[in-house]
């Protein structure tokens, strides 16, 4: 399966949590191409959450809509997951019942589901931990598994909420590298929020910056980078440190 | 090599097992063999002193001799069977009633304001206390017992099922939704295997007052089961027989609670 991903378009999206209460951000429109990885980058709190909830169609915005190739994301959708900052796994299954889990919800037969849970444990490189208690893992096994749970489906769209954040520096460091090559190895979309700007220039194609209160898309910048990215890498350093100013400045012009 | 030092340290797990499995039963048996002990010289006592030589048949040796009696006679049998069966549909009615009561705690918080202080006061009050009430309000005494066994055993489980639920991740049933579950895969995937611990757990506790209830209950107003049995051999002055039928009550209710046991252990996911 090589597919080459969707066209996301996020139109005049605004939401409010309640219809007395603030904005949680405002007239949001964002584009990305088939395949891109895109992060969306601000400071807590300024709607990152709210608006990949919305993306993944687990919560209503207020108006605007939300598109991929044209069919409108309403409702949640094994066609566009969202992974979390913790791995929220099921702990009374085990690692490939976690990872199988959609695949039954979608009625899939038995064999099917051994075949395609095998193949995704291999990807995301938990083979020798398959029969194990996901209680018995670390944390960025854990988020390994909850990585495959959602890439089992085979999304067309991966939302990934600060996935990373809980992490060590050497598990992040590896994750960032294998979820971004998977995705791009199956032709996945990914939406990655972060508050890291390191976590965007090492994971993103193109980087937005979120800001203000209500949020608003404020700049954005590409990442033209080769597939191998070391944090010591001069290119990498070079955008990391424009990414870092126009951040300032964004987040400085709304205060 | 790596195989090698799985294999030790497999085997050394198995003694280590096994070791623990034999330090617990030699606990159990020193702990029986005090109890046995202790019995005795109760019964010792009561046969030295005159003024309650009568009673000496509850000492251990008279109560073995009447243990043949009482089960070739069929008595323990039936007795257990009758309390039994009182027994199962009153836990099963507490059950059934006690998970959607807990369901309705755990998820509506208006539910579980308005219900709280009268369950509380509810749960206080002894359910043999219920018996004038029970005999008036069933047709029958059969079904009076087993109504005080449900409103015994209904509290604990529907309590445990409010606490299993509380206790759930709320990002479990986003996940769930997320990868297309229906309402259904939510309740069947989700909700039943996560709380089914705590729901055993509540069964055990409902189990063990349950059990406790029903002898007094058996008191009155039948002619079968454990209570009666008591009942009846202590107005025939059969001391042996009624020992029996003690022994028995504490026999059978060990062996449910283990059983009891063994599914709490079979549904618990928890780590400490
Ligand atoms: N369930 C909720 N109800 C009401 N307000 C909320 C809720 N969740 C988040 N908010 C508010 O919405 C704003 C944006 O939150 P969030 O999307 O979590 O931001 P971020 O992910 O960027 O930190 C915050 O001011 C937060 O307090
Ligand atoms: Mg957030």
């Amino acid at each position: 399966m090589s597919r080459s991903g969707v066209q996301i378009s996020v139109q005049d999206l605004t939401h409010r949590y309640s219809s007395r209460g603030p904005v949680t951000f405002d007239q949001v429109n964002l584009e990305s191409k088939p395949g891109e990885v895109l992060a969306i980058i601000g400071r807590s709190g300024c709607g990152k959450s709210t608006l990949l909830h919305i993306m993944a169609g687990l919560l209503a915005p207020t108006s605007g809509s939300i598109r991929l190739n044209n069919i409108e994301v309403k409702e949640p959708s094994p066609k566009w997951v969202m992974m979390f900052q913790a791995p929220h796994l099921f702990p009374w299954m085990q690692v490939s019942q976690n990872v199988g889990i959609g695949l039954k919800f979608a009625n899939f037969a038995e064999d099917k589901i051994r075949e395609r849970v095998e193949k995704t444990i291999k990807l995301v490189d938990l083979e020798e931990f398959a029969e194990s208690n996901v209680q018995d893992l670390s944390g960025g096994q854990q988020q390994r598994v909850a990585l495959a749970r959602s890439l089992v489906m085979e999304p067309e769209m991966l939302l990934l909420d600060e996935p990373f954040s809980a992490l060590d520096a050497f598990t992040r460091a590896s994750l960032q590298k294998d979820v971004r090559s998977i995705a791009k190895s199956m032709g996945i979309n990914l939406v990655i929020v972060t508050h890291s700007i390191d976590e965007a220039v090492l994971m993103a194609d193109r980087a937005v910056i979120m800001a203000g209160s209500p949020g608003k898309i404020k700049e954005e910048i590409m990442v033209e980078l080769p597939e191998e990215r070391t944090a010591q890498d001069p290119e990498v350093q070079k955008i990391r440190g424009h990414l870092m100013e126009t951040f300032r400045q964004a987040s400085t012009a709304t205060h | 090599m790596a195989a090698e030092i799985s294999t030790a340290q497999t085997s050394s797990a198995a003694v280590d097992v096994i070791v623990m499995v034999l330090r617990r039963l030699f606990f159990s048996a020193v702990g029986l063999g005090i109890l046995f002990a202790l019995w005795w010289f109760g019964g010792w006592l009561l046969e030295s002193n005159p003024a309650t030589m009568s009673f000496a048949d509850f000492g251990p040796f008279p109560t073995i001799d009447a243990v043949p009696y009482m089960v070739q006679s069929g008595t323990l049998l039936d007795a257990s069977q009758a309390s039994g069966y009182r027994l199962g549909i009153g836990l099963l009615l507490a059950i059934v009633t006690g998970i959607p009561v807990g369901i309705l705690m755990g998820r509506s918080k208006v539910f579980r304001k308005l219900s709280n202080t009268p369950f509380q006061f509810l749960r206080m009050v002894s359910p043999l206390s219920w018996e004038p009430i029970a005999v008036i309000a069933m047709p029958t005494w059969d079904q009076a017992i087993i109504f005080l066994i449900s409103m015994a055993a209904v509290w604990p489980v529907a309590f445990a099922t409010a606490a299993g639920l509380a206790k759930l991740d709320r990002a479990w049933f986003k996940v769930a939704r997320n990868l297309g579950a229906s309402w259904w895969d939510i309740l069947k995937e989700i909700i039943l295997p996560a709380i089914a611990f705590d729901v055993m757990t509540g069964i055990r506790l409902a189990l063990g007052v349950a059990w406790i209830v029903i002898v007094p209950a058996e008191f009155l107003g039948i002619t079968s089961g454990l209570g009666y049995t008591i009942q009846d051999s202590r107005e025939n002055l059969m001391y042996g027989d009624l020992a029996v039928t003690i022994l028995a009550i504490g026999i059978i209710g060990f062996l449910m609670d283990g059983i009891c046991l063994a599914l709490i252990k079979r549904f618990s996911w928890h780590r400490n």
